[in-house]
């Protein structure tokens, strides 16, 4: 008989080793399922491979992919360290990119690193704003934030709507509701062929990791997200810890919204966000909340979604099919979590039971 | 004895990484037989149960029922043998009622009709005291534990498990648990009885399996045994009991409390008026009925709990709405070991060191945290009080055995030097032999000159440790009374509400 067992805590190396069964796993089920469709799955999964990295410029797009999945992680991170669910990661770079773009549109005479630096500190702005009203609900009315982050979402996407279809609207659109394109000293430089934003992330996956390890700020965090009552106990001012942190987190946020209007939209847009926001909370939830491991999980999600666009052309795979085969991964090493917690063991039946001595 | 045993767990075997919790364990127990499980911390008591009632799967070993190899997986399987453990921490759900809960217990969908009948039918039939209709969050703990009695008995159990029960009882609930036991055991069935507590174990149980490091050293029958030999056994030298008193001159009032009141969540006082005073070289202990308003204090002392009305004065400066922190900036050094050890004195899922840390961050300089002197405190307290753990850092403190988490607790605590030290219920769940190493660590303070409030149930404890006992009932001080001189039963009656200016031969120490 197979029986579903709890185990004792998984080590690190049975941790990955498990992680990369559910990786080949999740392989080996969309071979099958390519397989069904008609295709070589082997051919397929090297176009894959070639598509995210087989030249200098499919890399460099990989990395453009990777870049804002980054920085989105390691802020919804420093939240749920705290066990604040932060899901409006999503309205954070909208409205990072709007208090960013801001300047951008009305700031352009100034010199060009100025005017980088300050859109990008207005994005971090707008971000971090933008956090601390479901944080401050939360401080003071003990509010859900799952609720109020993920509300102010749509809040937000309607108020950058409305921006692109009035004040803001692109008078050279021919009455299309966008809004202009950044002057050239709005767009931040690229740097080995692609733009700056790697490197920022880079910095910030160090600073973010050590500031969560070996800063006493990043170490109230982790207090309070264990217990409110140690917190207390500890003598830490839970307010201002939620804030701050919540602060920070909505700070990478907005600051990656300003990044990929200016590196990679060149405009501010309602389609800025598009889905990334929740799609971060996956890659840091799969990254168990550690900024280097943020970074492989980001890189691999980023290889996934590029390979899988790369195929829609080269194999004229449906795109809804490049979508079951993420799926299918996601799904498998997601899945692959259980095996950490729960083992199967086979057991003889209870008819087949020795006689004892 | 000539029949088969009803359990019997062979040569049975569990690690935890490097942690050997059970080392080729023989254990038996018989119908109609109460047999305790005596141990010290983290002698691997609560493994072994754990793998009789199917938590955790044994590495090694077999395990027979009436004569029968079972293996458990699940602890459905367990209880499908007839196994039924109530674990030290309830498992209940608290908005609903207790039929609800033990309804809940039972495999199946749909809720049939007649099992209320079936329910308070058992219930009668163990004298279990419950209130069908009640909501667990409007129960109190005793009646908590007749709740998870009766699910289990509900599931078929013949064989009661209990973990620690009375480590969280009153005294009155205590007596009324050991009935249910010898009720259990005159219907033939049998139970498995954990507690640190000589005395109960002595009165109740038929025979006794002592554990050390995880190896069975001996089973006895209670009637043959003594508590001095028992003791000895678990700790595997001969140790001495003895609680002494520290005969010195109290030093100066170090803390004063006048016309403390402080309200309840709900309104209601959990303290009235209370006033008292802590002297530096003396030990101040409190008693009263479990809620009575302690934990309350306690909080109240460490800056923790809102205040209506009342003063709390350290060295004349007065401490009342100040945050911890604030108490600390002003150079006032006090400890506070709290009662939830791992929900407010530590964080369960850090290690040592991060535990220690807690208390040190604050005052160190600069924008990051300095590990090295926690770490270095950690292996110096480690050393200093025989913590047992599989490593200072990167093993989360939860995991430890209780006496172990409270060490780390109480070795943190009193690193700070402090002036005044609050303890609440430190011994809780500590096996005698630790309990007996907290007592001095408390004499040792004594003798610095710190003023210590101590907070205990075991009266015979504190009339032999303390200097003074205030006994609070309902949140009020019905006394203060000289510990050389009072007895048990004047405290007692002074815990139900009298005053102790109104009991005759009392030595009143202080007026309130
Ligand atoms: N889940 C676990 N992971 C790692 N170690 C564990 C785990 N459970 C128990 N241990 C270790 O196994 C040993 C035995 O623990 P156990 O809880 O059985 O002791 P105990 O006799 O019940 O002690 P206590 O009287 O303090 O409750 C201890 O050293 C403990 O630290
Ligand atoms: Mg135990």
């Amino acid at each position: 008989m197979l029986k579903i067992v709890k185990k004792t805590e998984a080590t690190i190396k049975q941790k990955i080793a498990i992680n990369i069964v559910g990786i080949f796993a999740a392989l080996t089920a969309a071979a099958l399922f390519l397989a069904l469709s008609g295709f070589n799955p082997l051919q397929v999964y090297i176009s894959m491979v070639e598509g995210a990295l087989g030249s200098s410029y499919r890399i460099s797009q990989t990395v453009i992919q990777a870049v804002p999945l980054i920085i989105l992680s390691l802020g919804i991170a420093i939240a749920f360290r705290m066990k604040f669910w932060n899901i409006g990661a999503e309205g954070q770079i909208l409205m990072g990119g709007f208090l960013g773009s801001y300047f951008a549109y009305n700031f352009s005479q100034l010199p060009k690193p100025a005017l980088l630096l300050l859109m990008l500190a207005a994005g971090a702005v707008g971000g971090a704003v933008w956090a601390l009203i479901p944080a401050w609900l939360k401080v003071k009315f003990h509010a859900n934030e799952s609720i109020t982050t993920l509300m102010l979402n749509y809040v937000a996407l309607k108020w950058i709507e409305y921006l692109s279809a009035g004040p803001w609207k692109d008078p050279a659109a021919f009455g299309y509701p966008r809004m202009p394109r950044f002057t050239e000293n709005a767009i931040l430089p690229n740097v080995f062929g692609v733009h700056i934003g790697w490197i920022i992330a880079l910095v910030l996956v160090v600073v973010v990791y050590l500031f969560l390890n070996n800063t006493k700020k990043g170490f109230e965090i982790a207090i309070l997200g264990e217990s409110e009552n140690t917190a207390r106990y500890a003598g830490i001012s839970i307010g201002k810890t939620v804030l701050l942190a919540v602060c920070l987190s909505g700070a990478l946020c907005g600051l990656t919204g300003i990044i990929q209007a200016s590196a990679v939209n060149n405009e501010m847009s309602s389609a800025l966000a598009n889905g990334i926001g929740y799609t971060a909370i996956i890659t840091t939830w799969l990254s168990g909340l550690s900024a280097p491991v943020i970074v492989l999980v980001c890189g691999l999600f980023a290889i996934l979604t590029q390979g899988a666009s790369y195929i829609q052309t080269a194999f004229g795979i449906p795109s809804a099919a490049a979508s079951v085969l993420q799926a299918l991964i996601l799904f498998f090493v997601l899945g692959s979590d259980f095996f950490t917690k729960y083992k199967f063991v086979w057991q003889k039946s209870e008819h087949q039971t020795k006689e004892g001595k | 004895m000539d029949q088969v045993a009803y359990i019997s767990m062979k040569n049975i075997v569990k690690t935890f990484g490097k942690v050997v919790a059970s080392n080729h364990v023989n254990f038996s127990v018989h119908k109609g037989e109460i047999h305790a499980l005596l141990g010290e911390n983290g002698a691997g008591k609560s493994t072994l149960m754990n793998m009789l009632s199917g938590i955790y799967l044994p590495d090694g070993g077999s395990i027979f029922i009436e004569g029968k190899e079972v293996h458990f997986s699940a602890p459905k399987d367990s209880i499908a043998a007839g196994i039924g453990m109530v674990h030290q921490h309830f498992k209940l759900i608290d908005v609903m009622t207790a039929e609800e809960n033990v309804i809940l217990g039972k495999k199946g969908l749909f809720f049939r009709k007649g099992e209320s009948r079936k329910i308070d039918a058992l219930a009668k039939q163990f004298e279990l005291d419950v209130d069908l209709h009640k909501k667990v969050s409007d129960m109190s703990v005793g009646e908590k534990q007749n709740l998870e009695i009766l699910k289990v008995l509900y599931q078929g159990a013949r064989i009661l498990i209990l973990d620690e029960p009375t480590a969280v009882l009153t005294p009155q609930e205590t007596r009324k648990l050991f009935a249910i036991m010898r009720k259990m055991k005159a219907e033939g069935c049998a139970v498995i009885f954990i507690s640190h507590k000589m005395n109960e174990v002595m009165e109740i149980t038929d025979k006794i399996t002592v554990l050390r490091k995880g190896e069975t050293i001996q089973t006895l029958n209670t009637a043959e045994t003594t508590p001095k030999q028992l003791t000895d056994l678990m700790v595997g030298r001969a140790v001495d009991l003895t609680i002494e008193r520290l005969e010195q001159p109290a030093g100066p009032e170090l803390v004063q409390v006048q016309g403390l009141t402080v309200l309840k969540r709900e309104g209601t006082p959990a303290l009235q008026n209370v006033s008292f005073a802590m002297r530096g070289g003396e030990i101040l202990s409190v008693a009263g009925i479990a809620g009575s308003g302690q934990k309350e204090l306690c909080e109240a002392l460490a800056g923790l709990q809102k205040v209506k009305e009342g003063k709390i004065l350290f060295q004349g400066e007065d401490l009342v709405g100040q945050s911890p922190k604030e108490i600390r900036r002003r150079g006032i050094s006090m400890s506070f070991v709290p009662e939830d050890r791992l929900g407010m004195g530590l964080v369960g899922g850090m290690d040592m060191v991060h535990n220690l840390l807690l208390k040190q961050y604050q005052d160190q300089k600069g924008f990051f945290l300095n590990k090295k002197p926690a770490v270095e405190k950690a292996a110096e307290i480690k050393e200093k009080l025989e913590i047992a753990t599989p490593g200072i850092s990167k093993y989360p403190v939860k995991n430890l055995s209780g006496g172990n988490i409270q060490k780390i607790l109480l070795g943190r605590e009193l690193d700070s030097d402090p002036e005044v030290l609050i303890t609440a219920y430190p011994v809780r769940g500590l096996d005698i032999n630790t309990c007996h190493k907290i007592y001095d660590l408390l004499n040792e303070e004594k003798k610095k000159g710190v003023a210590v409030l101590f907070i205990a149930e075991d009266l015979d404890v504190l009339l032999a440790l303390s200097d003074r006992i205030l006994v609070l009932a309902n949140g009020e001080v019905t006394g203060i009374v000289d510990a050389r001189t009072a007895t048990k039963e004047q405290i007692g009656l002074m815990m139900m509400g009298q005053k102790a200016t109104e009991l005759e031969g009392t030595a009143v120490v202080e007026n309130c």
